[in-house]
């Protein structure tokens, strides 16, 4: 499991595993009756202390997107879809929330937030198709 | 939880110095507790008291419920130490040493030794004092962990280390308190491992103790608020109990362990409101505690 943390944000680090664990859960990176790595392990790639991944892992469980099984290790739940697709919702409506922020402060109002996304938008799938292009043509 | 060490009231005087001020200090059974504070603290003189190789003058100090003046045997025999000198016989090859350490310990894991030995690329051939650096760390480190102690202490493991060695410290208090639910007291000036290993952190400043609490809670009881002034300000604004003060013109920001009520009366004195708060970093709790901002806080 590809997780890295970082001391220097300012985020607990059990709270920046929980966040990493949940996207990939909500993103299908990791999949559902996926085998996660155990407390210790996780602990020993992370080099943190075991009661942060204990924390963490105990979120995760109440929240519904990981369980132990009883002497055999952590695994992502069987039925995580209705979860992930929770997730994904939370996970853009956060993004969202923060560019409302932002947008408020700037003094920009909805709708002009929504033209800036529309123009945003097209220069991006523009872009997309150029480098497709591009890449046909080296292919 | 089971309680390890309990230390209180501890004071300890070298000559005119206080090294020890009324110091209190408990850890429990499977927890990793940080130690930080600047060089010359009083860390490494509260270690010297755990390992009964400093007498309490004043308060008491018991190990496993112990006093480890009185009963050396039974308490460092459940000790691993690696101290920040790394005190080693010079002469002694590596194998002589770990057989020597082992005769003290009748639960030396030779396995384990043998292990760590190999996973550090260390020849049992090799005299002490031919050993780099990071190879007398190593050599420490094994010697400290292979009678699975109930407590490891370690002062200042990382100090002078390379990357490299560093996580094999790091990887050895892991494996510490998760494989045996043991305890790890560690001393380090590196805050961004303290940060990363210790379930509680307990920040020494001039012989006191003035930070204690699990790294949650500490962050939490610290907060960081920004201030805004309608006009500058030429000298950072007064408030009590402020820990650190920085910033300039319209823009402060305090560090402070009181209420808000109070940052923010004192913001409303200059007309200027709180804007912003969050929890204080370690590194931020630590320069207003230990460093030069506390003074300047003062002086201000």
């Amino acid at each position: 499991m590809d997780i890295t943390t970082s001391v220097a944000d300012g985020v607990p680090i059990y709270r920046q595993i929980v966040n990493q664990v949940r996207y990939m859960v909500a993103s299908g990176l990791l999949e559902p009756g996926e085998e996660i790595p155990s407390i210790r392990t996780l602990a020993l790639q992370l080099k943190v202390t075991p009661n942060t991944i204990v924390k963490a892992y105990g979120e995760l469980e109440s929240a519904g997107l990981i369980e132990k099984r009883r002497g055999a290790g952590t695994y992502v739940s069987d039925s995580p879809s209705r979860l992930a697709s929770q997730e994904r919702n939370r996970i853009i409506e956060q993004r969202v929330d923060a560019l409302l922020a932002e947008a408020h402060q700037l003094d920009f109002n909805a709708e002009e937030v929504l033209s800036v996304f529309r123009r945003r938008q097209a220069i991006m799938v523009k872009t997309a198709n150029v480098e497709r292009i591009d890449d046909e043509k080296c292919g | 939880m089971k309680s390890v060490v309990e230390v209180n009231g501890l004071s300890r005087r070298f000559g005119q110095s206080l090294a020890l001020d009324d110091v209190s200090f408990q850890a429990a059974e499977g927890l990793i507790y940080g130690l930080v504070g600047a060089n010359g603290a009083g860390k490494t003189t509260l270690i010297k008291h755990l390992l009964g190789l400093l007498r309490a003058k004043s308060g008491s100090v018991r190990v496993f419920g112990l006093d480890p003046v009185h009963s050396p045997v039974e308490v460092l025999t459940r000790v691993g130490y690696l101290s920040e000198e790394r005190d080693l016989p010079e002469w002694m090859r590596i194998d002589e040493l770990m057989r020597y350490t082992q005769a003290y310990h009748p639960n030396w894991d030779m396995d384990y030794a043998r292990e760590l030995l190999d996973r550090f690329d260390l020849p049992g051939a090799k005299r002490v004092k031919e050993l780099s650096k990071g190879m007398r760390a190593q050599v420490g480190l094994v010697a400290a962990v292979a009678h699975r102690p109930d407590l490891l202490i370690l002062d200042e493991p990382s100090s002078g280390l390379d990357a490299v060695v560093r996580l094999d410290i790091l990887d050895a208090i892991v494996r510490t308190v998760s494989d045996d639910g043991r305890t790890v007291i560690f001393s380090s000036h590196l805050l961004d491992e303290v940060e990363r290993m210790s379930d509680h952190v307990t920040m020494i400043h001039e012989g006191r103790v003035v930070v204690d609490g699990t790294l949650e809670e500490i962050r939490h009881t610290h907060q960081r608020w920004s201030m805004r002034f309608p006009e500058p300000l030429e000298r950072a604004p007064e408030i009590d109990g402020a820990l650190f003060m920085e910033g300039s013109g319209r823009s402060w920001n305090v560090i402070h362990d009181g209420s808000v009520e109070e940052v923010r009366a004192t913001a409303a004195l200059h007309g200027g409101d709180v804007v912003q708060s969050r929890d204080a970093t370690l590194q931020e709790i630590f320069v207003a505690h230990v460093g030069r901002g506390k003074k300047n806080a003062e002086a201000a």
